[in-house]
């Protein structure tokens, strides 16, 4: 009975994905236990939020593909009329304009957008999927752009990178010309004189810091360089749980959420990177899997997106920490404290197994 | 569009949606590579690095201070002692607005004017990295007020500290001395010594005295402790502690009673008092007048306090014990008449007939007796008990300055006695060399006559002049007068003692001694310039009076209600007692006091009759009995 009842809630898990899911969670709790200073509401809270996300992860697991693709475009205005409300009467919490308030509870749209961009363009360059033209690339541009722009202008260069590179996956899978893709790469280099004056005054501190963090170690360079000292000191079997002094003193800022890999990574040295490593590797690896076998290509556009997504991610935010990347507002998928990133990162998981498991329901 | 082409169409875009796929999974693995290399990089190759920084992050070295050893007197009395108070300090790095903080301070705990200036002050010398107090002495009150406030105030802290405490305030101030916060100089010089480590440059240091002389003694060995300390500087474990040692203490030969005897008969003069064990070397006591409060210096001196000390006309710091100069004057009669003995120039019997002057070969110099008139017929025992001019002018001349150098230089005028404590100046016992390569000049014999009765080039520190008393008290024992008797081990509690070896002896008939000894009794008994002062002496009592110039009253009679107060002469007289098994030995020096015989021999008597017999004396009475005795 039980056996039934469990085959019948995991038809639509994906074994491999669930269990690596688990193990990114169980590695975030540990970690979390001791970045929090051994605080037990803090993990309370975490596994919590892990339950909630896992159910949203199930409940999209088990939603047919024909229901994502009905709603990419409902979810897409919505998300966007709500940007444009942020940016008109959004509230401003630490200098940035990022949530709405829609009376009965505030919402962050940004964090909406990570899904429902990629989840938009991939319908409708399905829709036209027989007559794919530079026009079809254009529009989709379009779609792309005005949402990364509104909320690279709340600001949240993390969120809107994103966005932009879910948004970017899509395009590139459709086959975005190399022509382009080398026009676009060309553009960009051209045009960062011109990003670079449109950058907020903060935004363009963290690049500077990025060259060369010592300029400014209390200011902004302070969160990278403490965090550079957590790694390297926690050397290759790492100082321990518990025992990472960085974390443990009060040196690191922001160790529960965006610079909990530093914890982890003081504590458990070179040895547990690689571990680490290789889960989000392996989480990729079956994404990939999962897209090479998509049956339509709204399936495969959306599992790749997603996919490449969770390592923009991780890759970003181990990047960040290790001091080759910009300080940007990313955390780490799965093990960051935090309900909202935890639910977007599910989600896209459990939109990865639906389009396994459905496959074999929306062929046509 | 017929079926087959969207058939082609789309094996071929799956084909190449599965190309991009590829590459995608390329960027993902290459990006992941570039990761693991920078982990790589950080973990192993950079790995020391950073695990160093994380332990300067983590651990900080606090310094701490040792119990800085006790300066007790002979008898136990403690003269400089520690006791531990909270202080309200300010690091000056930390903090941007000094002004306002201390203001906002000074609305929880009282700050007062004086604080403030003090503060300035000690922030001027110090380097800014180290506590500077803006408050000491907290009490409890004060301390809890501030506490609950202490977020307010990052960089002002609350430290436990040790205080030096002079219990006995005044007394003894010029030979305890005091300590203060190291210097940048200090510091340097503790480099260059190779000790810097034992302090830390907000460290407190003898500055002078005892406590200068023997720091290296009383500091002890500055003990550290490792402390954890989290971003926010807060510390919050000791890692590993190595326990300071305590600094050893200093016992005196100083007697502490004696000393405050002796400084309360001084009264208002200025001056100097050393006296001196015979037996030993041991000074018993050291007095300059006036003294000052060394506690004041403890906490740092305000610039109020310090301004009155420094400027003040009476020059309250100097030690004039070991550093003022003056002429011996008549005090200088004994030894030469005990080199007359020795060398042969004189006999006991040997006598003049005063006329009150004395003529200097042909040129008919004249040298007048402080007596008009003259003293009648004289020999050497009279000469000294009525301190007869005439007589040492003659004997002088016989001598000749080069033999009164090199005899008298024995009891050690002319250089420093050694005493440990800093800042002794040698005085001066002329020669015809010294002379020539002084002022390149003949020695002439005037210079010679004037010598005799302790004046013209002669100069002696007060010094200098108790410790050649002391060596003609024992017949001829020279020691280094040393205040420190015995130094204990505060590990051990282990005595060392400062063995009382004599640093040498001088070749003495003992008849030849006996004879100046009686006639330095007969000073102090009627008819003797001192009879005022010896009156019913419990003991033989020797000793000699002297009157040193101020300023050459040229063609004017001395008159000493005429001349101002700081114009008049320096009182002088040495002494011991009791004459045939001294106990004590002794210089006074009374600046402007006018006689020997009627300020500096009264004060000399009272310090003995308490030392031998334990009388306590009465407020010296203003001066009395002018007798024919009074002028030397």
């Amino acid at each position: 009975m039980t056996n039934r009842l469990l085959a019948l809630l995991g038809r639509h898990i994906d074994r491999q994905l669930l269990w690596l899911a688990a193990a990114l969670l169980v590695i975030g709790v540990i970690t979390l236990y001791s970045a929090s200073g051994e605080n037990l509401d803090r993990v309370a809270a975490q596994i919590l939020n892990a339950v909630v996300a896992l159910t949203v992860m199930w409940i999209v697991a088990n939603t047919p593909l024909h229901y994502l693709s009905r709603i990419a475009l409902p979810v897409y205005v919505v998300g966007l009329t709500m940007l444009i409300g942020v940016a008109l009467f959004g509230e401003v919490v630490n200098g940035a304009r990022r949530w709405l308030n829609l009376g009965f509870t505030r919402v962050q749209p940004s964090e909406l957008m990570k899904i429902a961009v990629p989840l938009m363009l991939a319908w409708y360059f399905d829709r036209y999927e027989a007559v794919l033209r530079l026009r079809n690339f254009l529009i989709g541009a379009v779609l792309l752009v005005v949402p990364v722009v509104l909320v690279v202008r709340q600001p949240d260069l993390g969120t809107a990178l994103l966005i932009a590179a879910a948004g970017f996956y899509v395009l590139f899978l459709a086959g975005l010309s190399w022509k382009i893709l080398l026009g676009l790469a060309v553009t960009a280099g051209a045009s960062l004189p011109m990003l670079w004056t449109a950058l907020h005054d903060y935004q363009r501190q963290r690049v500077l810091t990025l060259l060369d963090p010592s300029q400014d170690p209390l200011g902004a360079g302070y969160h990278t360089i403490q965090s550079t000292i957590a790694l390297g000191s926690g050397g290759v079997f790492g100082k321990g749980w518990l025992n990472g002094t960085q974390a443990h003193l009060d040196f690191l800022p922001e160790r529960t959420t965006d610079f909990i890999f530093a914890v982890f990574s003081e504590e458990f040295g070179l040895v547990g990177n690689m571990v680490l490593l290789v889960l989000f590797l392996l989480v990729i690896a079956r994404g990939l899997v999962i897209t090479a076998n998509a049956p339509t290509l709204f399936t495969r556009l959306l599992a790749g997106a997603v996919t490449l997504t969770f390592f923009t991610y991780a890759f970003v935010n181990m990047g960040m920490v290790s001091g080759v990347l910009p300080v940007v507002g990313v955390p780490l998928p799965l093990i960051s404290y935090g309900g909202t990133s935890l639910v977007t990162i599910l989600f896209g998981i459990g939109l990865l197994m639906s389009i396994h498991t459905h496959r074999r329901l929306v062929q046509t | 569009m017929n079926r087959t082409v969207e058939l082609r169409d789309l094996q071929r875009e799956l084909y190449y949606f599965q190309i991009r796929l590829a590459i995608a999974g390329g960027v993902v693995l290459f990006a992941f590579f570039l990761l693991f290399v920078r982990f790589v990089y950080l973990q192993i190759f950079q790995h020391s690095y950073y695990h160093l920084l994380a332990e300067q992050n983590r651990v900080s070295i606090i310094p701490v201070v040792p119990n800085r050893g006790l300066i007790v007197d002979r008898n136990g009395v403690v003269l400089a002692s520690n006791f531990a108070a909270y202080t309200l300090e300010i690091v000056p790095s930390q903090v941007p607005d000094l002004e306002a903080t201390i203001d906002a301070l000074s609305r929880i705990v009282d700050v007062t004017q004086k604080d403030r200036k003090r503060f300035q002050k000690m922030l001027e010398e110090g380097p800014d990295f180290a506590g500077v107090p803006i408050r000491t002495r907290l009490n409890d009150e004060e301390v809890a007020r501030f506490a609950a406030e202490r977020y307010r105030f990052p960089g002002v802290e609350i430290n436990a500290r040790l205080f030096r405490h002079y219990p006995q305030a005044k007394i003894a101030s010029h030979v305890i001395g005091y300590i203060g916060r190291l210097s940048e100089a200090e510091f340097d010089q503790l480099e260059a010594d190779g000790v810097a480590q034992n302090y830390s440059k907000s460290d407190y240091i003898g500055k002078v005295g005892l406590e200068q002389r023997y720091e290296t003694e009383l500091r002890g060995v500055t003990g550290y402790e490792h402390v954890e300390t989290d971003a926010n500087g807060r510390s919050i474990r000791t890692l590993r502690s190595i326990l300071p040692v305590s600094g050893n203490n200093l016992l005196l030969a100083l007697d502490a009673k004696l000393q405050q005897v002796a400084e309360r008969v001084f009264g208002d003069y200025r001056g100097a008092l050393v006296a001196i064990e015979p037996a030993t070397g041991g000074v018993l006591a050291l007095v300059s007048k006036p003294g000052f409060d060394p506690n004041l210096f403890v906490d740092g001196i305000d610039p109020q306090n310090w301004d009155q000390l420094n400027n003040s006309p009476d020059h309250p710091l100097n030690n004039r014990a070991l550093q003022g100069m003056y002429p011996p004057g008549s005090t200088f009669k004994p030894f030469m008449a005990l080199a007359a003995l020795e060398l042969g120039k004189r006999t006991p019997g040997y006598t003049i007939s005063d006329p009150g002057y004395f003529v200097l070969g042909g040129a008919g110099h004249l040298f007048r007796d402080w007596k008009a008139g003259g003293h009648g017929l004289v020999d050497l025992h009279k000469a000294i008990v009525v301190s007869c001019d005439t007589y040492f002018y003659g004997l002088a001349q016989d001598l000749g300055i080069d033999a009164i150098h090199q005899f008298i230089g024995q009891f050690g005028f002319g250089k420093e006695t050694g005493i440990d404590i800093q800042g002794e100046v040698g005085g001066l016992l002329p020669s015809q060399d010294w002379k020539q390569k002084r002022f390149n000049q003949k020695w002439f014999m005037g210079d010679t006559i004037s010598v005799g009765i302790g004046q013209g080039y002669d100069l002696a520190t007060p010094l200098q002049l108790a410790v050649a008393t002391a060596t003609l008290a024992s017949g001829g024992r020279v020691f280094r007068p040393h205040l420190v008797q015995q130094i204990q081990d505060s590990q051990t509690s282990e005595l060392t003692t400062i063995e009382p070896q004599p640093v040498g002896v001088i070749s003495l008939k003992p008849q030849n001694v006996r004879q100046v000894r009686d006639a330095m009794v007969d000073v102090t008994r009627p008819g003797g310039t001192a009879a005022w002062a010896g009156n019913g002496a419990k003991y033989p009592f020797a000793g000699k009076t002297g009157t040193a110039q101020v300023i050459g009253m040229k063609g004017q009679k001395y008159d000493e209600s005429h001349v101002h107060e700081r114009h008049r002469d320096h009182a002088l007289f040495i002494g011991y007692a009791p004459a045939d098994d001294p106990k004590i030995a002794l210089a006074v020096l009374v600046e402007n006091g006018g006689h020997g015989a009627s300020t500096a021999a009264p004060i000399a008597r009272k310090v003995i009759d308490y030392y031998l017999l334990g009388v306590e004396p009465q407020p010296i009475k203003a001066q009395v009995e002018q007798s024919d005795s009074s002028n030397d």
